[in-house]
């Protein structure tokens, strides 16, 4: 099937690219063991969506030697496999993904297994279900006139129907109300649990006494209203938990260590002390601080610095955890444990950072401060209010209760995460993952942009264009440059690849300097000028055969797919900046490209200070960023947003992570977040309403059991009919539409 | 009227048992993948797959 076939940024990890997923050992250090051999691996594949993909996938791995079951979850976008253990090897189960061209993602240890507390959640609100419904079908007969005896013996069945909601379902608000009043103060929940309870004790005194005033049908349906509402919550931010905090490190959990035996163990970092001999194969991170012992290669640093040409390391030259070994294997010498390493350190600042951003406060939490002792005031006036002007202790406590009932607020309850439950999957289609709800509500504030460039401007990756050459030699050349790690060298290789092999031989590889290769006695050199050709040619990298220049290429960064866009529409409302660590020259021309202010050349600490300044002038900072160096800037930001090929750090930090590779995502984001907001106060008002015009029919004594349960389920239902609303613009033409194609 | 007062008792009675047949579902985790099983029966073979026994 064609919608199954690897994206383009997919080649990218089958050619060694940024995106090469975790290696076997690693897969090993993060499966859970499940007895009798057996392990448990699980993986975040962002690219299945459909039925063909399940098939291909599960088929495959079920193939593989090892391999007990697999299992694709298509709406979580994960695979779990078991497989057994033998000791030797583990099944090369991220290879064969990759070969399928499905890009996975490790989960560690911790992030999997089953959300507990959801399934809690959601057993009470059947529960509570089940009970309400009984209890407004007997109650239907009651209001419908029923009288005497009939009554009565309803009034009862109901009383016990509500028992299991009020005991069971309804724990979850005395709880949380139980903890607010221990810490002396109050939340939403406090006013509920008063509000049930007392009514309960209300309709159970009626009840034995033969009288009218019985609320269990307003008992049972607010806790089940109330339940609907903390249930979605929860599943947003558990969604968010799997989707985002569980994509495994892309730093490698352990290192293969040598003993002076020559032995080799692969160890947890944890476990490795400084001075220790670990080995890094080629294409592999940089597991701790060290300083080279043998081997020849080149180190990408482009997530630790956002330097985006590889650095050649040899004998005695340092090499910083978190950067990649791009050509040959090395041996190292710890010089650092984990604590101590280049890539703790930065993790470090971003604590730092996280510290000095300003707490924000969520809209229901800030509604909720004023909200519940508006009502608790209003209900003891009430109360005090029918005592002064002559009528009795049950009346008055009955007026006092129907002001509690009325004014409970299920519609302020559900008018939050209803709304972010919908932008949520509304973004998830889109290919964005929202880690929590004030994650959007902070996103619709944004009133200033900040762009890393590599990796999160540009892909990473430079595209190569033609100085001189002919056709001919550009696919000699690209048949070369295949063989070589080298990101212009993969450049090169997919631009201009050819089906016809070339029969090279004595390759060599020379760090720093470029390939060579020998083909009918004649010497082929790709590589910078001055080794493969004269010192004078033009270009970054020359083909040469023999020493005279066949091809030259120069190289510039490859713009994400709708940068362009992106800079345009945000500069009309928001204020769009670029810093980068990489040379301020490449900055300063891709700046202008775009037409946006930029700085270059700047370190991590930089960065942060510079998001702190622009904050300092009251500005609401969206970061935009990848690697190690961004992190931190990220954390201090008002709100983050990384790409799914982002460092693993920078991503489980990051508020929102866009799985696709086109930057309009962060455009997509603001829009929704900013229509959620409106739609979030649209239904904080409507509950106000509902508030305003209920509380003086209920202070005035003339509210029924019949009239609150109407009202309060109307309110809600109103709240969720609103919510629902979210991206649905039936008389706009809006600059959604194209853009919802664009991402289609 | 009080003739078909037992109609009550079986009502719950019968709402009791879709709320254990539901948590029966929940607990049997036949609401973890909603979107894959709609998929899945376009392509499931004859041959029962492995895992399904665990």
């Amino acid at each position: 099937m064609t919608c199954c076939a690897p994206s383009p940024a997919f080649a990218e990890a089958l050619a060694g690219g940024p995106n090469r997923g975790p290696s076997d050992n690693e897969v090993r250090l993060a499966s859970r063991v499940l007895g009798d051999g057996l392990r448990q691996s699980e993986f975040s594949v962002p690219a299945i969506h459909c039925g063909a993909c399940i098939r291909t996938i599960e088929t495959a791995l079920d193939a593989l030697p090892g391999v007990v079951s697999s299992r694709v979850n298509l709406s979580s976008r994960r695979v779990t496999v078991r497989w057994r253990d033998d000791g030797v090897v583990a099944p090369p189960l991220v290879r064969r993904l990759v070969e399928l061209g499905y890009e996975p993602n490790l989960f560690s240890l911790e992030a999997t297994g089953r959300d507990a507390q959801l399934a809690a959640l959601v057993r009470a609100l059947a529960v509570a279900a089940f009970c309400s419904m009984n209890i407004m079908m007997l109650s239907g007969s009651v209001w419908s006139g029923a009288n005497g005896g009939t009554r009565e013996m309803l009034h009862w069945i109901c009383a016990g129907l509500t028992l299991p909601a009020l005991l069971y379902s309804g724990r979850v608000f005395y709880q949380s109300a139980w903890s607010a009043m221990r810490s002396g103060h109050t939340n939403m929940d406090v006013p509920i649990t008063i509000g049930i309870a007392l009514a309960f004790a209300l309709s159970l005194y009626d009840t034995i006494f033969a009288g009218d005033q019985v609320y269990y049908d307003a008992v049972a349906s607010l806790i089940f209203f109330l339940l609907i509402g903390r249930t979605l919550d929860h599943a947003m931010r558990e969604r968010a938990r799997t989707a985002v905090s569980g994509l495994a490190r892309l730093s490698p959990a352990g290192a293969l260590v040598l003993d002076e035996g020559g032995e080799r163990a692969y160890l947890p970092l944890a476990d490795i002390e400084p001075g220790r001999l670990i080995s890094v194969a080629a294409g592999d991170r940089i597991p701790l601080d060290g300083v080279v012992i043998a081997g020849q290669s080149a180190l990408d640093r482009s997530m630790l610095t956002g330097e985006s040409l590889p650095e050649p390391v040899a004998h005695g030259q340092f090499a910083p955890a978190g950067a990649l070994n791009l050509f040959g294997d090395l041996t190292m010498r710890t010089t650092a444990d984990v604590q101590g390493s280049t890539l703790h350190r930065l993790v470090k600042l971003l604590d730092d950072a996280e510290s000095g951003r300003t707490r924000y406060r969520l809209i229901a939490d800030r509604a909720a401060a004023w909200y519940s002792p508006v009502v608790h005031l209003a209900a003891v006036l009430a109360f005090l209010g029918w005592m002064l002007v002559g009528s009795n202790l049950h009346d008055a406590t009955t007026v006092a209760i129907a002001v509690l009932i009325i004014t409970c607020p299920c519609a302020l309850g559900l008018a939050v995460p209803m709304v972010q439950v919908v932008a949520a999957r509304r973004l998830f289609d889109a290919g964005i993952l929202v880690k929590d709800g004030s994650a959007l509500e902070r996103m619709a504030e944004v009133d200033t942009v900040v762009f890393d460039k590599t990796g999160t401007m540009t892909t990473g990756l430079s595209a190569p264009a033609v100085l001189s050459g002919s056709a001919e030699d550009l696919a000699m050349a690209a048949s070369l440059a295949g063989l070589s790690r080298h990101p212009y060298s993969g450049s090169i290789a997919r631009a201009f690849a050819t089906d016809r092999p070339v029969a090279w031989t004595e390759i060599f590889e020379h760090a720093g300097l470029g390939i060579e290769a020998r083909l009918d006695a004649q010497v082929y050199r790709l590589g910078r000028p001055g080794w493969s050709g004269p010192l004078d040619a033009d270009g970054r990298t020359v083909f040469s055969r023999d020493g005279k220049v066949l091809a030259a290429f120069a190289f510039e960064d490859q713009l994400r797919p709708g940068a362009h866009d992106v800079a345009r529409s945000l500069k009309v409302d928001c204020r769009v900046e670029m810093l980068s660590g990489d040379h301020p020259a490449i900055v300063g021309e891709l700046s202008r490209k775009l037409g946006i202010a930029s700085k270059g050349g700047l370190m991590p600490a930089d960065k942060l200070a510079r998001i702190a300044a622009l904050q300092a002038e009251g500005r609401r900072v969206l970061m935009v960023g990848d690697g190690l160096n961004d992190t931190a800037a990220m954390a201090r930001a008002h709100v983050s947003m990384a790409p799914a090929s982002a460092a693993d750090i920078s991503r489980n930090r990051a508020d929102f992570v866009f799985l696709r590779n086109d930057l309009s995502a962060v455009l997509h984001a603001m829009m929704i977040a900013r229509e959620a907001r409106d739609l979030v106060r649209q239904n904080l008002g409507l509950a106000v309403a509902y508030n305003a015009i209920a509380l003086p029919v209920a202070i005035a004594g003339l509210v029924n059991p019949f009239i609150a349960a109407i009202a309060m389920s109307a309110s809600s239902i109103i709240v969720v009919l609103n919510a629902l609303r979210l991206g649905w613009h039936p008389f706009r033409t809006h600059r959604l539409v194209p853009m919802r194609e664009a991402l289609a | 009227m009080t003739d078909f007062f037992f109609l009550i008792p079986v009502s719950i009675l019968l709402g009791l048992v879709g709320l254990v047949v539901f948590l029966w579902t929940l607990r049997d985790g036949q609401y973890d993948d909603l979107e894959g099983a709609s998929e899945r029966i376009l392509y499931d073979s004859d041959r029962p797959r492995r895992d399904d026994t665990v």
